[in-house]
């Protein structure tokens, strides 16, 4: 059984994976999307436009609630994150390889999340608070923290990994196990795959992909949130 | 013992660790198990809690199931990806 994605074509030295070719298609809808709900908008919306903006206020509202209101700003990355993972998993649908069930997909996403949390706790605390972070409540735990916080994004890019490829394997092997079932029973079209898989199908390719882009924006907009100066109570 | 071929024995190793891998996800099994148990309480001692209890307790099955993730990616290599055979 092949595991890895199958290479379309090559320039020069580097491999065109079909993962790279869904993931830019996917990459074409959402801007689709976003240029069709934005063109010609109205006071009262309807139609894309409504679409639109219930996506960009359920958004806005899970990052304000997590990150507390004045972190509105991350919320463009928080949602494109999580509209382009869940998408890009949910592949499986339509019978093809679902985007992030590849490392080389998920991987630079955690580590620009990794930097993105670490960049803004520099940028929040300054380096000196940042250091005496790490080093809270005694000295002695500062291995343990840079430990934590260098498997953080490993973590976080095999997490969603590990999930949608044991998703793919389950489909594999069950439409190839049910295909095989209806040869052994003599007929040429595979009847036994119409209504068996529905309910794994349910589960890997839409409860799966939408929890587990929950769960990488969820940990993204905490560490971020934690990482930073907690805001200053005026007495 | 005649007759096993290096890479005959090779394999079997692979396939019998790829098996032993995963024995971790007893400890998943415990671990979710323990966290929906616990929902379940919850809500029977408040119904009107039962959506953020329901939320958090996704949020807990999937940080735990990392843990077996681990062990499914060792397997997985060992069998399909084996870098000693």
């Amino acid at each position: 059984m092949q595991l890895g994605p199958r290479i379309i074509f090559k320039i020069g030295n580097v491999d065109i994976t079909e993962t790279v070719i869904f993931g830019l298609i996917i990459s074409l809808l959402l801007i689709v999307f976003a240029i069709l709900a934005t063109r010609k908008m109205e006071k009262v919306p309807k139609g894309f436009q409504a679409a639109g903006e219930l996506v960009v206020s359920t958004i806005y509202n899970m990052v304000e609630d997590t990150m507390g209101k004045r972190n509105l700003n991350f919320a463009p990355y928080i949602g494109t994150l999580v509209l382009w993972l869940g998408l890009g998993s949910s592949l499986g649908l339509l019978d093809l390889r679902p985007v992030t069930a590849d490392l080389n997909t998920t991987m630079p996403l955690a580590i620009i999340s990794f930097i993105m949390v670490h960049y803004n706790s520099i940028r929040s605390r300054g380096l000196k608070g940042y250091l005496k972070e790490k080093a809270s409540p005694y000295a002695f735990v500062f291995p343990m923290t840079v430990l934590d916080d260098l498997f953080f994004p490993i973590t976080l890019g095999m997490r969603i990994f590990g999930n949608i490829l044991a998703g793919v394997i389950v489909m594999t092997l069950l439409y190839g196990g049910l295909e095989s079932l209806s040869a052994a029973l003599g007929s040429a079209v595979p009847f036994f795959q119409i209504f068996i898989p529905l309910p794994l199908n349910f589960f890997f390719d839409m409860f799966e992909p939408v929890l587990q882009a929950y769960i990488f924006v969820m940990l993204t907009m905490v560490f971020t949130s934690n990482g930073m100066k907690p805001e200053e109570e005026e007495g | 013992m005649s007759q096993i071929t290096p890479e005959a024995f090779i394999k079997a190793m692979s396939a019998l660790g790829a098996g032993l891998a995963m024995i971790a996800m007893a400890g998943v099994g415990i671990g979710i198990g323990f966290n929906a148990g616990k929902t379940v309480e919850g809500t029977a001692r408040q119904p009107e809690a039962q959506g953020t209890l329901l939320k958090l307790m996704l949020v807990g099955v999937a940080l735990t199931e990392t843990a077996g993730i681990f062990a499914l990616i060792i397997s997985i290599i060992l069998l399909f990806a084996n870098p000693f055979a």
